[in-house]
């Protein structure tokens, strides 16, 4: 058992895996001796050689397809993109390739490769570096998309997404890469993907949000704890495809749900959570459901972050609106 | 640090468009089995684009892209690689792809709107055809980069048109190539034109073989409608490959003798007498003046040839036509290794109106 930032418990999967299957291979960006620019790969070209973690140019495109002629010749690669917002040159080779290899072959031909990038703002990055694109990613038929939000689900998902026969998405918040560290062991066992976590039992609210935004939930029901309001929290974890189970079995409990999501608010992922309860949860529901998102702005820089991104007293504002509902 | 370097193109043509034969020409390259081979896939190539383009006119097949006048580089490409290796296809290599073992039943499966015409009983390992342009090369690069990291005597092909080569995927993606020193060839097949928007608006650039060079890979010119250089150019070129020398990158000047598609209308946007002059040049022609002038093939053979191709053709047809759709499940089934149990519930709906091609067919 090791004290882990969510970041060194990237690092901790990802050696895990190459030292334990030879067709596991790390490529990105400096990725080799600098370790990675958030220092996820820190330590493992040196450990498992340059053959195995690999810098290549600077052309995430050309990553994401040599990725996808690796993988369908047996290997299973595991790209970096350094930041969120350079994952879109990648999107034509994501969307028209990795996601259909397997349909439109038949499955002669699969993908089994893991796509690594940060998500999210929060730590005053520059421009572009702060996207948060996982509803396009989770619209695309025949991807996976995970966010872990702790250093512990991180590792587990991790090493499921590698182990995965399909293309898998993993996007890393990178607010929370250092912010707190979480007893992690590193015993190669693998978290469930396509499985929301209850991370907080309660009875009155259910809030519902991913990687970053976990923990802005859970502050926000630490706060309302203190006013009375028990709310339970669900870490979405894989959001393609979705537990939706979890998520209706709370709000059946609860009868109040709030989704909370860092991406721009209109046709973002919780959009679709909300679409299911009304679908299959209305008659649970004692309120009206309610989303806390980013605006519908592009993201602003540094120093209008804070006002952009859903904060605690947004949240909890939110959550009393729903009890005062009914 | 580099500071003004200099660099040329080589062109290579051993067969005159008149079917006169260069006397430089390597005796290895004009071995009588070799160029009746290739005739004979050229023949076999031909006669199965013009049924499709037929089948399509009578609305027995979807859009198909023609090949016509361009044989020779799949076909050439084809018989230099080994079964083991790797073909990254673009939409209109169907001569590559035939000679690699794809079927022609498999082929009209495919364009008739039927993904099991991907699902290639031989060779398992290519990649299907590549519709968003210039991306397979990238692929061929990752596939080649596994065979290296292996220790595998294996090489990556990549076809694509001189339209893909404007595309950042293609440079990128050889690039790339050039920097890992893998074992992968790029074949531009250059036909003229990319849909209406004819070479010299694709790019400023003399070549595009030097396109190769600023990516630290050699770059050859081949006319790619002599199948002697081309054959003799492709084989060079992959087992320099095989031998750990790193990728090329090979133009071949070709000339699109029909349209983009059978969705297109070239006539639209060039002019016939360039088009008929151009096709004076083709490959198949060309190679049978020469094959006759050495002996090597007669009016007989031709004729059992054309004979041999038709009845294959006509199998093929026959066994595309007999071929039913694939249920709703198919849609399905191989999207991922496990339907995830989240979509269930659009499974129960698609099988509730399947019976009725999906509710009002």
């Amino acid at each position: 058992m090791a004290e882990l930032t969510l970041v060194e418990a990237v690092n901790r999967a990802l050696a895990h895996e190459l030292e334990h299957d030879p067709a596991v291979l790390l490529l990105g960006e400096d990725i080799g001796v600098n370790g990675g620019v958030f220092r996820a790969t820190l330590g493992l070209q040196q450990r498992f050689g340059a053959a195995r973690v690999v810098d290549t140019p600077l052309a995430e495109a050309a990553i994401a397809g040599a990725a996808i002629g690796m993988a369908a010749m047996g290997l299973k690669p595991v790209m970096e993109i350094q930041f969120s917002g350079f994952i879109y040159p990648a999107m034509d080779q994501l969307i028209n390739h990795a996601s259909r290899l397997r349909n439109r072959t038949r499955g002669r031909l699969t993908c089994p490769m893991v796509l690594r990038a940060p998500n999210g703002g929060g730590i005053h990055a520059p421009e572009h570096h702060s996207e948060s694109p996982e509803a396009m990613l989770a619209h695309t038929p025949g991807l996976r998309v995970v966010i872990p939000s702790s250093p512990a689900r991180a590792y587990g998902l991790l090493l499921a997404a590698i182990r995965d026969p399909d293309p898998v998405v993993f996007l890393e918040p990178t607010r929370l890469y250092r912010l707190f560290k979480q007893d992690v062991v590193d015993d190669g066992e693998a978290l469930p993907l396509d499985t929301c976590f209850v991370s907080r039992e309660g009875r009155d609210v259910t809030l519902v949000a991913w990687g970053g935004m976990l923990h802005e939930a859970l502050a926000a029901a630490d706060s309302l704890a203190q006013e009375g309001v028990d709310c339970e929290v669900i870490d979405v974890a894989t959001l393609k495809p979705l537990d939706s189970e979890t998520i209706l079995r709370s709000v059946e409990k609860t009868g109040r749900c709030v989704i909370v999501q860092e991406a721009a608010r209109t046709a973002g992922f919780g959009a679709e959570i909300a679409a299911i309860v009304a679908e299959r949860g209305l008659y649970s529901l004692l309120a009206p459901l309610e989303r806390v998102c980013g605006y519908d702005v592009v993201m602003p820089l540094a120093r209008l972050e804070g006002q952009y991104l859903p904060s605690v007293a947004r949240i909890a504002g939110a959550v009393r609106h729903t009890m005062e509902a009914a | 640090m580099n500071a003004g370097v200099s660099f040329r193109i080589d062109f290579f043509r051993f067969l005159s468009a008149e079917g006169d034969l260069d006397p430089s020409t390597p005796a290895e390259a004009i071995e009588p089995e070799l160029l009746l081979g290739l005739y004979r896939a050229m023949a076999r190539t031909r006669a199965y684009d013009g049924k499709a383009i037929a089948l399509q006119r009578t609305g027995k097949l979807g859009t198909f892209a023609s090949s016509l006048g361009q044989e020779a580089i799949g076909v050439a490409v084809a018989s230099a690689m080994r079964s083991e290796d790797m073909l990254a296809p673009s939409y209109r290599d169907h001569g590559a792809q035939l000679l690699r073992g794809m079927t022609m039943v498999e082929n009209l499966v495919y364009w008739g709107g039927d993904e099991r015409g991907s699902d290639y009983a031989v060779p398992r390992h290519d990649f299907p055809i590549c519709v968003p342009v210039g991306t397979q090369v990238a692929h061929a690069t990752g596939a080649a980069c596994a065979f290296k990291l292996r220790g595998e005597k294996r090489v990556a092909v990549a076809i694509l048109g001189d339209g893909g080569t404007s595309t950042g995927d293609f440079y990128s993606a050889l690039n790339m190539a050039g920097c890992w020193g893998v074992p992968l060839v790029v074949v531009v097949n250059n036909n003229q034109w990319a849909i209406s928007t004819p070479r010299e608006l694709e790019s400023a650039t003399a070549t595009l073989a030097q396109k190769a060079v600023a990516a630290g890979v050699e770059g050859r010119q081949v006319d790619g409608n002599d199948a002697i250089a081309m054959r003799h150019a492709a084989r060079l070129a992959i087992e320099k490959a095989r031998a750990g020398g790193g990728p090329t990158l090979i133009e071949a000047l070709s000339y699109r003798l029909g349209d983009h598609t059978t969705a297109d209308d070239a006539t639209r946007y060039r002019d016939p007498e360039i088009v008929r002059r151009e096709a004076a040049k083709e490959p198949i022609g060309r190679l049978r003046k020469y094959l006759n002038a050495r002996g090597l093939w007669s009016e007989e053979q031709e004729r059992r040839l054309a004979n041999d191709c038709a009845e294959e053709v006509e199998r093929a047809v026959a066994a595309y036509l007999a071929t039913p759709p694939e249920t709703f499940a198919a849609m399905f089934d191989h999207l991922f290794a496990r339907l995830p149990e989240s979509m269930r519930d659009q499974y129960e709906e698609a099988r509730r109106f399947a019976s009725k091609g999906g509710g009002d067919g």
